[in-house]
């Protein structure tokens, strides 16, 4: 049952239309970025990204090492900047934390029952909570789908805000599930809610369900923020994960990233990109970039 | 008019976006001769007028060749040649054998989409981007669709006999020259016509290419003449006693003095002339979605389109929403080198229009209307127009009323459906129309009641061979494309 008194009234429906936002979006692949604005656009994009183990079987040993492979992204490439952020479980936060001391790198920490979201709400509290104390400088929470689906928007706003609440000081992500919610109209709603009940970035997915991050879902979220920072005067971050591993779909999202939002986004403050493999194929190149040859995946680390 | 409700400075940057590196097509991939003659009976000759004139790049202002201006002289022996053509060849041929023909231009224009692409950009202005993804195949795509048909006329007027109707004489714009040469020359053919062709003076050189695919897919001498010149080869082809029909796609004012010209003759007609496209948004609309069709409805090629949405009506409760997210996507827009794979927006096709369409814009001003600009710098050489777009707008200004031809866009605010039908309905044009709206009732009900050849339902200057297009009032008349398309080169019998 849907209960419109509870919807707050930033719901008020906004509609997107399929076969536009999709031409839109494709619109973006159509620009051509070479030379200084491609190094600068790979720089930037390494720059923006989580970089993510979100395993059953992540170990310390396992994050340590993705924590050194985030300070020393390709040091036969001296200048370059580093990752964002390193995305882990909660459980694994303070030794994302200590190992990467003080390099400037963000540790981030999934949370409220990551990633179905099937848990009690005091459950979800307390894993944020378990999260921030650890030393999560970011919180990337999952709203709950199923009470989305079934209309029930306030729930899903007064858990946002919860953890918001929880979060202290550390930023929050709200991860949408967009693979879960099908249409670009839910989308766009989530956003809205997310935005309103306290979020500081919008996120695609959890990187567990296909599709993951899709163009012109990113689109879409990235036109809520800028009606919504057009409303309050407040700036949202976003974060699409999953699915981009290609450098060349990274630029692609930042030319969308810079022709929706513009400058002021373009940075990793507003912008990251939820991945783990597309550090590598960015540092293949940049080297490309720099030596005019491709060098073969064995010369860049895996961690 | 629609108050812009509470003063909001926030505003997003986006310098950055139009700055990217050079993205340069080559120039070297197409080939480009110093002169062209006449396409005659299967040959190129030398004009009988001993004349030629210079074809430039609207975007640097270079010369790019020398064009054979036709005389009537020249014009008595396309028509000839495309008569003998008729007689001897062309409508005796069984259909499928002329289908072949005309597959075999699809095939090729296709395989030579690159070097058509950058000409027509070279020789128009307009964005690469455009003339590769849009134009040349497009013009592809209506030679496959009417070879297709060449065949099975008895199934497109089932029940009935069809014959040709003769000699064509089609005279197309310069807004798309390739693919109005398509849309004009694959419907002739395949219903058994033959033509003679003139392209606009300032944008001949596509058309001179076709001619060089039709010679080499070895299409009968003489059942497509291409003759180039200007206003006066085109009259001396009206005008011809031995043709059978004119097909024409331009002016009004063109369009008035061709009708004139042939009253009281056998000739046949289509005519597609000018519009003034109303754009309408709903309140209901998706309104980003809306912006991008206003977008694409008016600069699409540089706004040298008959079908743009050249005024844009928007109910007044959405109104300020609309006009600040068209602002923010005017910034993004790349106005510059039609050459470069980024460019949104190229060069005006001539230096004439530039003029026209810069007393548009004073002329605007002059009326009180409010007027943005986007922020982009222009190329000093050539023919450049910032995109424009124009608030406080009545019906009543001539901004509103006026075809421009190029990237004005006036905007108007509503507050019914019923005043947004009669407003859209109240122009001497009538050739497309968007509607924008999330309502399909709404949709339904008012593509019943715009007057307009074309109304697209949330997209806009969508464009594909099997849809007819053509105008009502002083848009013209007669459709091309589509089933409606090849009415116009037959004669029922029987």
């Amino acid at each position: 049952m849907i209960l419109t008194k509870t919807i707050p009234d930033f719901a008020t429906p906004v509609h997107v239309d399929q076969v536009g936002i999709e031409e839109r979006a494709s619109r973006f692949t159509k620009r051509s970025i070479k030379n200084e604005t491609k190094i600068n656009g790979l720089m930037l994009a390494l720059n923006m990204i989580d970089l993510t183990t979100l395993e059953g079987k992540d170990t310390e040993g396992k994050v340590k090492q993705l924590c050194y492979k985030a300070q020393h992204l390709h040091d036969a490439y001296p200048g370059l900047p580093t990752v964002a952020a390193i995305c882990v479980y909660p459980s694994m936060v303070k030794t994302a934390k200590t190992a990467l001391g003080n390099s400037g790198i963000k540790v981030a920490s999934v949370a409220t029952a990551f990633p179905s979201g099937q848990a009690p709400r005091d459950i979800k509290i307390r894993d944020t909570k378990f999260a921030v104390q650890n030393g999560a400088d970011e919180v990337d929470m999952v709203i709950s789908r199923g009470k989305f689906l079934e209309g029930e928007y306030n729930f899903v706003f007064d858990e946002i805000a919860a953890i918001k609440e929880a979060c202290g000081e550390a930023r929050l992500k709200v991860i949408l599930e967009t693979g879960e919610l099908v249409t670009y109209d839910k989308v766009r709603k989530a956003s809205d809610i997310a935005m309103y009940a306290g979020a500081d970035f919008i996120k695609t997915s959890t990187g567990k369900i296909s599709p993951a991050a899709t163009m012109p879902v990113t689109l879409v979220m990235l036109e809520a923020i800028r009606d919504f920072y057009y409303k309050t005067g407040k700036k949202i971050a976003m974060k699409p994960a999953g699915g981009i591993s290609k450098s060349k779909l990274a630029l692609h999202y930042l030319v969308m990233l810079n022709e929706t939002l513009g400058e002021g986004w373009m940075n990793n403050e507003w912008f990251r990109f939820g991945a783990s493999s597309l550090a590598n194929d960015i540092l293949m190149q940049l080297m490309k970039q720099k030596t005019g040859v491709y060098q073969s995946a064995n010369y860049f680390t895996i961690d | 008019m629609a108050k812009v409700a509470k003063k909001n400075t926030l505003k997003l940057k986006f310098d950055s976006a139009r700055n990217l590196a050079p993205a340069p097509e080559s120039k070297r991939a197409a080939k480009i001769d110093p002169q062209y003659d006449l396409f005659i009976n299967g040959k190129f000759e030398k004009p009988v007028s001993k004349k030629y004139f210079a074809t430039i790049n609207p975007a640097t202002e270079e010369k790019l060749s020398m064009i054979a201006e036709a005389n009537t002289a020249d014009v008595n022996k396309a028509v000839k040649s495309a008569r003998t053509a008729y007689d001897k060849t062309w409508k005796k041929m069984p259909p499928a054998e002329r289908a072949k023909y005309i597959y075999r231009i699809a095939r090729m224009i296709q395989e030579r989409a690159r070097e058509f692409a950058i000409i027509e950009t070279l020789d128009g202005g307009k964005p690469i981007r455009e003339s590769r993804d849009f134009d040349v195949p497009t013009a592809a795509n209506h030679f496959f669709y009417y070879a297709g048909w060449a065949d099975k006329l008895e199934y497109a007027f089932p029940n009935r006999k069809t014959e040709p109707l003769g000699v064509a004489g089609q005279i197309i714009p310069w807004n798309f020259p390739l693919l109005m040469a398509a849309w004009k020359i694959a419907p002739a053919l395949a219903c058994g016509n033959t033509v003679v062709l003139k392209p606009a003076e300032n944008t001949s050189l596509t058309a001179l290419k076709l001619a060089e695919i039709i010679q080499e897919a070895d299409l009968p001498p003489g059942v497509v003449n291409i003759i180039t010149g200007a206003g006066a080869t085109g009259a001396a082809i009206v005008n011809h006693a031995d043709i059978n029909k004119i097909a024409f796609t331009g002016s009004t004012e063109v369009g008035k003095i061709i009708q004139r010209a042939i009253a009281g003759t056998n000739k046949k007609a289509t005519l597609e002339l000018g519009g003034k496209a109303a754009n309408i948004i709903f309140d209901d609309a998706p309104l980003d979605q809306a912006v991008e069709g206003v977008i694409n409805g008016i600069f699409f090629n540089q706004g040298h389109v008959c079908c743009a949405g050249s005024r844009l009506y928007v109910q007044e409760s959405v109104f300020a929403a609309v006009v600040r997210k068209l602002k923010d996507r005017l910034e993004t827009l790349i106005v510059g080198d039609p050459m470069d794979k980024n460019t949104d927006i190229g060069a005006i096709n001539s230096k004439a229009q530039l003029d026209i369409i810069n007393k548009y814009i004073k002329i605007g001003q002059q009326e009180g209307a409010e007027m943005y600009q986007s922020s982009c710098a222009i190329p000093k050489k050539g023919f450049y127009c910032r995109p424009t777009i124009f608030t406080n707008v009545a019906q009543s200004n001539r901004i509103a009323q006026e075809e421009i031809f190029g990237p004005v866009l006036a905007i108007q605010s509503f507050r019914t459906d019923d005043e947004v039908i009669e407003k859209a309905n109240n122009s001497p044009y009538g050739l497309s129309a968007g509607v924008w709206t999330d309502k399909g009732s709404k949709i339904f009900n008012l593509t019943t009641k715009l007057r307009a050849g074309v109304i697209w339902a949330n997209t806009f200057n969508k464009f594909d061979p099997t849809s007819p297009f053509g105008g009502y009032k002083e848009s013209g008349y007669g459709r091309e494309g589509g089933l409606h398309g090849l009415s116009a080169y037959i004669n029922l019998i029987k």
